[in-house]
């Protein structure tokens, strides 16, 4: 790792230093990146704990407000997300066995399946946002608190997950450079195995959030 | 010179420069977990100078009564900012990234962390948190005067700057989360050959302890902070009664995180107060494995007793006896520390030199904050101090006492192998005697002042406070001219110090067997380790070898 950094180098350190520096400890990296997706699950952990305070508090309005909710776009998105996370599988095990191209195609398939649901997303919030339901908005501010809390809840918590599904296509974009230019490839794919591991964490939010929104009441 | 410093005969330290980057460029560019550790140790005592001249300003204040210098709103912001910086810029990060740093690859026998770049990263976004809350001083509505806490429902409609703040905050937390998922996966993947988990030196169990504090408590407190800036930007109304929310949430979810943070900085200090006692005592520590697992102990039960900071916020009895109990169980491992390294010093040839100085005035000041502490953890007792000068004395005791002192104390122990000079013995013990006298008149009259009712955080008082508050401020005096007298005899080393042995205190740890300064690369051959971390019996042997 150290080997890669800018103030070391090529000649700077012995030979016998370089052989000893220049393992590679995939374990190592496997340790970090669980370590990170753990502090994600935490840090939806502290929306879900104010979710679960709110739907205790509010539990009809709660309901109410759910109805609200387009049911079709909600789990049509699960359905795309849900197939996303196939897809990505399906390019890191393409990669594992030295088929860059699937690997290429699988990962575009899954960009592609990112942008569609942040398409419906799209759709799902501006007619929210038509009727005056947004946060800070006339409508909501006239609501019951409690299903004013709801859908201040819904814009919190599908919006932060939607910020991931940004990052993940912008994460995935630079993985598709680096594939490309060979330096992850069959024999160093840990960068798109991590890829993998975010993107099924941003799934595995959103499996939880169609439940607690769309199909509460 | 730059040939000989470029070929493989190169024997220099990894405080000279080489390759092709030179001075300032080669430090901020740089992975090596010793120079991050330097470049953390330059910033946070620059914040740290700026947050004791606020706490003067505040001990001026309070020094008579009525009001002399400022007026009230300036006083909230005075606390405000002294707590925001002490807290966020100087003691979280604290320990773990100047010498967790330094030495977490050192004693583990290892080149550098697991992931150097995100080492140098995490300071970088230290640098971004820190810029912001400064900026949060000088734009906008005015100086953040919510106190450190930002509690709802006042932090939400405060029309000072108080989200540039919490943003800060928020970024700050990103750094500490990057340190703790690197120095966890260093522990796990970078010891050296033989070093099992139970022969690792009890500084890397107190960083391990707090690594996983950083990583599992930090994030709650990221979207809790988040959720205040949309509140205030966007009016969502979690934390607000008038829109059918609960301030006392955001009570929860705050102390969720901040108060196993405390632990963040009192875990490292107690990891290096366990690696100066046996080295000074020339005896292996009593009950290893049971310090290294009270950590591990303090770090599980005191991520469950956030409760004992709102025992006066309207919960069920149930819940506030149940954060209670559990409070009265972190006393128990920290007990267990402090038992066994008064056992360590118990028969061991005990050599007094600075950096034992500072680990027993540690014990002495912590023990005070410790048992202060479950005078606040006790319900009944509680309602009487809470919100008074008594908590602010018990938590600047735990805190500054505690891994204030043990910061102190990691300097004048690693000062040698750090900068490869010895500072002057003598003016180091005057250093600690003024502070640790200036440090209780300082803080033991709030403790005073406390119980007979002075609350925390009034610009004003009763004239019966008078007397308290005065000498409190002497002591101020006292207190920050040692502290100076120390910092300038540390600094003054680097240049004009004697030149330091690789181990100037016979210290067993891997840390003392390469060269101070250490070379780039921390040791010319890697170690591997036969036998626990404070066995002196090998060192004393090498020494008999060598007189004969």
């Amino acid at each position: 790792m150290r080997s890669e950094s800018g103030t070391l180098g090529a000649t700077a350190v012995s030979p016998a230093a370089v052989a000893h520096h220049e393992h590679r400890d995939d374990i190592g990296s496997k340790t970090g990146m669980w370590l990170f997706l753990f502090t994600e699950l935490l840090l939806f952990g502290g929306l879900f704990i104010v979710y679960a305070v709110y739907r205790h508090k509010y539990g009809t309005e709660f309901h109410e407000a759910a109805h609200e909710l387009n049911k079709v776009m909600g789990v049509t998105n699960t359905f795309v997300l849900l197939t996303s996370s196939l897809t990505m599988v399906l390019s890191v095990g393409a990669l594992q066995r030295a088929r860059v191209a699937e690997s290429l195609r699988w990962l575009g398939a899954t960009f592609g399946l990112a942008c569609c649901f942040l398409v419906i997303k799209f759709f799902e919030w501006s007619a929210k946002h038509h009727h005056g339901i947004w946060p800070g908005g006339e409508h909501l501010h006239a609501m019951p608190p409690g299903e004013g809390m709801f859908f201040n809840l819904y814009f919190m918590m599908t919006g932060l997950h939607g910020i991931h599904v940004l990052i993940g296509m912008g994460v995935m974009g630079s993985i598709a450079a680096r594939i490309r230019s060979g330096h992850v490839s069959a024999s160093r794919y840990a960068a798109l195995e991590f890829t993998g591991l975010y993107w099924h964490l941003v799934d595995l939010v959103w499996i939880f959030l169609l439940p607690l929104f769309y199909l509460t009441n | 010179m730059a040939e000989s410093k470029t070929g493989p005969a190169w024997t220099g330290n990894y405080l000279q420069d080489y390759g092709s980057r030179r001075g300032l460029m080669a430090w901020l560019t740089t992975t090596d977990h010793k120079r991050i550790g330097l470049m953390y140790a330059a910033a946070m005592f620059t914040f740290f100078a700026v947050a004791v001249l606020l706490g003067l300003l505040i001990r001026l204040e309070l020094m008579n009564p009525g009001m002399q210098y400022v007026t009230p709103r300036v006083y909230n912001s005075l606390f405000t900012l002294h707590g925001v910086i002490m807290i966020f810029l100087f003691i979280v990060p604290g320990i773990p990234a100047i010498f967790g740093n330094i030495m977490l690859p050192l004693q583990l026998g290892a080149d550098d962390v697991s992931f150097p770049k995100l080492n140098l990263a995490s300071w970088y976004v230290y640098i971004a948190g820190a810029i912001l809350a400064l900026m949060s001083l000088f734009v906008g509505g005015g100086v953040p005067d919510t106190g450190w806490t930002f509690y709802a429902p006042y932090a939400l409609r405060s029309g000072s700057n108080v989200s540039l703040a919490v943003f800060a905050a928020f970024v700050l937390g990103f750094s500490s989360i990057m340190t703790g998922m690197n120095f966890i996966t260093t522990i796990h993947r970078l010891r050296a050959p033989g070093m099992g988990f139970f022969r690792m030196p009890l500084f890397c169990w107190g960083l391990y302890a707090t690594s996983w504090i950083q990583v599992i408590a930090t994030p709650v407190v990221g979207i809790t902070l988040l959720l205040v800036i949309m509140e205030r930007s966007l009016g969502i109304g979690f934390f607000d009664p008038a829109r059918g929310g609960d301030p006392v949430l955001y009570q929860h979810l705050f102390w969720i995180y901040s108060h196993p943070v405390v632990y963040v900085m009192i875990l490292p200090a107690m990891g290096v107060i366990s690696e100066i006692l046996p080295t000074f005592a020339g005896r292996t520590v009593f009950g290893y494995k049971a310090i290294a697992l009270s950590s591990m102990a303090i770090a599980i039960v005191g991520y469950m007793v956030w409760g004992h900071h709102m025992f006066t916020v309207g919960m069920s009895d149930t819940a506030r006896r149940v954060f209670s109990i559990l409070t009265f169980l972190v006393a128990i491992p920290t007990g267990i520390k402090v038992f066994n390294w008064m056992a360590t010093l118990y028969k061991g040839s005990i050599r007094i030199e600075p950096p034992l100085l500072w680990a027993v005035g540690f014990i002495f000041l912590f023990s005070i904050g410790g048992l202060t502490g479950l005078v606040n953890g006790a319900l009944s007792t509680d309602i009487h101090v809470h919100d008074t000068a008594f908590v602010v004395g018990h938590f600047h005791y735990t805190m500054f006492g505690g891994a204030g002192v043990g910061l102190f104390a990691a300097m004048h122990y690693w000062w040698p192998k750090v900068f490869g000079r010895m500072y002057n013995r003598k003016r180091a013990i005057w250093a600690w005697g003024l502070f640790m006298v200036g440090f209780n008149l300082l803080y033991f009259p709030m403790l005073v002042m406390g119980i007979m009712g002075m609350p925390r955080r009034y610009a004003d008082y009763l004239p019966q406070f008078h007397t308290p508050h005065l000498i409190a401020t002497i002591g101020s005096w006292v207190m920050v001219s040692g502290i100076i007298v120390m910092l300038w005899n540390l600094i003054r080393a680097i240049r004009h110090g004697a030149p330091a042995p690789a181990n100037p205190w016979e210290g067993t740890t891997l840390e003392w067997q390469t060269t101070s300064p250490p070379p780039q690369l921390n040791f010319a051959v890697p170690p591997s380790v036969t036998t626990g971390p404070y066995d002196h019996t090998a060192l004393r042997a090498a020494a008999a070898k060598e007189a004969r």
